[in-house]
């Protein structure tokens, strides 16, 4: 054996070793459920955690359902309420925060507070502030909304906390792409006579559009999957429960409260059909208006 | 014409100063709120209009809370959880992102191809089955069934292996010029390379795992077993109307990482700058 071969052999049989934990993890953990959740959602529930297949009768109960549709409404609802606000307001806070200011640092740090505070604990808080009796906001407007009860408003009231929760993390990541803007550009406007106004839309944004474009994508799939907010701010006995279920919360719920795992396979494999569906528009749309050359 | 645009920049500056003052009381005030109102009776949080500072200074919806949830347990799990979370993530990313980045082996388009489908589908299509092999082992309620989903990262995987990428060939060479065999190179050559990305893909793991609501709902219902995250939504089915309680619980669920935040702001938002995106 030569030397060069011998030297390819140790290092594939290296290379198999270091992988391994992760492929095996990934096949356990991930392959094999991903497998197991489109056959579940092919099969009729039984007693004792056993399953039959059943054919597609899940999914034909699932599009019958009007609580089903529902949840498609309220997700799609979440989405349009949240994504462009809350993006629009990142960039805002982004930009501001790429002005050369004193306490620049801070104001940074504040706006990301939220992300390491536990989402449940955040909507705690904001079930408190939002609350008809005695909630700060309803004193403050002195009027008595019904935030959490009212099945017109629960969904908005949701859509507020997850903007603000999401704000500082989606100003951190539009920040990074801002800095990576070269001076020059702006220098060379200003020179021009072109108005703040002006290199906001002919340079900033144009130059900004590809880690606009990552952040869109990363906020519309974890709104189409958000569960968490919704779940701990709208308890089972909420009249405007079906208002504010999200398809996660549907999915939760069916298969963990009402123990209908088939069914709730199903809701889930919708939703990455769903999730599918969007991303692909987003990548040929982006063709429109993202910029990649820089 | 100097003075009115030395006029005009001290009016932007102050309008930004404006808009980060009232953002910031945006942003900070429901947790203001929360520390006040725990300190507060039930009475007292009822009172309309509502009084700003607490008459008197009450401990005793932390008590309470400390009595109706096993906050000690809830911070050990919680814990164990975030570290053996990162731990797996960081070593075995590592492991697996260096083979992808750096070394030859068949098979190894599929293989990465495996990392690939992970991270394009989201985490609750795995949920149910990887419920259902931890129950039929008789694992749930432990802290393995905390950790299990994050046994191994396919996104940590690839976040490293980029990082890798990064480096050039030429340092791994010759380190093996030198004699290290390949798991040498990696572990005192390469890897120490990469404690930028190790540490962000450490903070990024542990936000997540601590902000995680569904899956330690689902794993552990036994409360002894239970995260900070699901002991807070048991909570809520507690004291539905004792806010001051909810508010004191939160308060406490909530202090260690923002401890841990107010001393590494620097690294927690460069790390999740890095990694942003996921």
């Amino acid at each position: 054996m030569t030397k060069a071969s011998k030297h390819a052999k140790s290092e594939s049989m290296w290379a198999y070793i270091m992988v391994a934990p992760t492929i095996i993890g990934l096949l356990v953990l991930n392959i094999y459920p991903l497998i197991d959740t489109i056959k579940l959602s092919f099969s009729k529930t039984l007693p004792f955690g056993l399953y039959e297949l059943k054919g597609v009768q899940n999914y034909v109960q699932m599009f019958a359902s009007p609580e089903f549709w529902r949840a498609n409404l309220n997700t799609i609802y979440f989405c349009v309420l949240t994504v462009p606000i809350g993006i629009l307001l990142s960039l805002v806070v982004a930009v501001m925060l790429n002005t050369k200011i004193k306490g620049q640092t801070a104001f940074r740090a504040i706006f990301f507070l939220p992300m390491v505070v536990a989402p449940a604990a955040v909507a705690m808080v904001w079930k408190w502030m939002f609350n008809t009796e005695y909630g700060i906001i309803n004193t403050l407007l002195a009027h008595k909304v019904n935030w959490i009860t009212d099945p017109n408003i629960v969904m908005i009231t949701c859509a507020i906390v997850a903007i603000w929760s999401a704000i500082g993390y989606d100003a951190v990541l539009l920040l990074s792409g801002l800095q990576n803007i070269s001076k020059s550009y702006y220098e060379a406007a200003s020179l021009d006579g072109a108005t703040k106004l002006q290199q906001f839309f002919h340079i900033t944004l144009p130059m900004v559009s590809p880690t606009l474009f990552v952040v869109l994508i990363m906020r519309l799939m974890a709104s189409i999957k958000v569960y968490d907010l919704i779940y701990m701010m709208i308890e089972e006995a909420n009249p405007a429960l079906t208002s504010a279920q999200s398809l996660m919360y549907l999915f939760y719920r069916e298969s963990y409260v009402t123990g209908n795992r088939g069914l709730g396979s199903s809701v889930v494999i919708w939703t990455v059909a769903l999730i599918g569906l969007v991303t692909v528009v987003q990548f040929i749309g982006q063709k429109k208006w993202v910029n990649y050359e820089v | 014409m100097n003075s009115s645009l030395e006029r005009a920049r001290k009016i932007r500056t102050g309008g930004v100063y404006a808009f980060f003052i009232i953002g910031s009381i945006i942003m900070i005030f429901p947790f203001v709120w929360m520390f006040l109102t725990s300190f507060k009776t039930v009475e007292e949080s009822m009172i309309i209009p509502p009084t700003i500072f607490p008459q008197s200074w009450q401990t005793k919806n932390f008590t309470d809370a400390m009595a109706s949830l096993p906050f000690l347990s809830l911070y050990k799990n919680t814990i164990l959880m975030i570290v053996w979370r990162v731990v797996c993530a960081v070593a075995f990313s590592s492991m697996a992102g260096y083979a992808f980045a750096k070394l030859n082996f068949k098979g190894k388009n599929i293989l990465f191809s495996l990392v690939l489908i992970q991270m394009m589908l989201p985490s609750q299509i795995f949920i149910t089955p990887q419920y259902q092999m931890l129950a039929k082992v008789g694992l749930t309620n432990t802290i393995f069934a905390l950790v299990f989903p994050g046994l191994v990262s396919a996104f940590g995987t690839f976040f490293l292996r980029q990082a890798y990428m990064g480096i050039p060939d030429e340092i791994a060479e010759a380190a093996y010029l030198d004699g290290c065999n390949q798991w040498q190179t990696f572990i005192k050559v390469m890897a120490p390379l990469t404690t930028a990305s190790m540490a962000a893909l450490a903070v990024f793991t542990a936000v997540f795992a601590y902000g995680d609501l569904m899956w330690p709902l689902i794993v552990n219902t036994d409360l002894k077993m239970m995260t900070l995250s699901s002991g807070l939504a048991t909570l809520r089915g507690q004291f539905n109307t004792n806010f001051p309680v909810m508010m004191a619980g939160s308060l406490l669920a909530m202090i260690p990482m923002v401890v841990l935040y107010l001393f590494f702001q620097k690294q927690f938002i460069e790390g999740v700058a890095m990694t942003g995106g996921k």
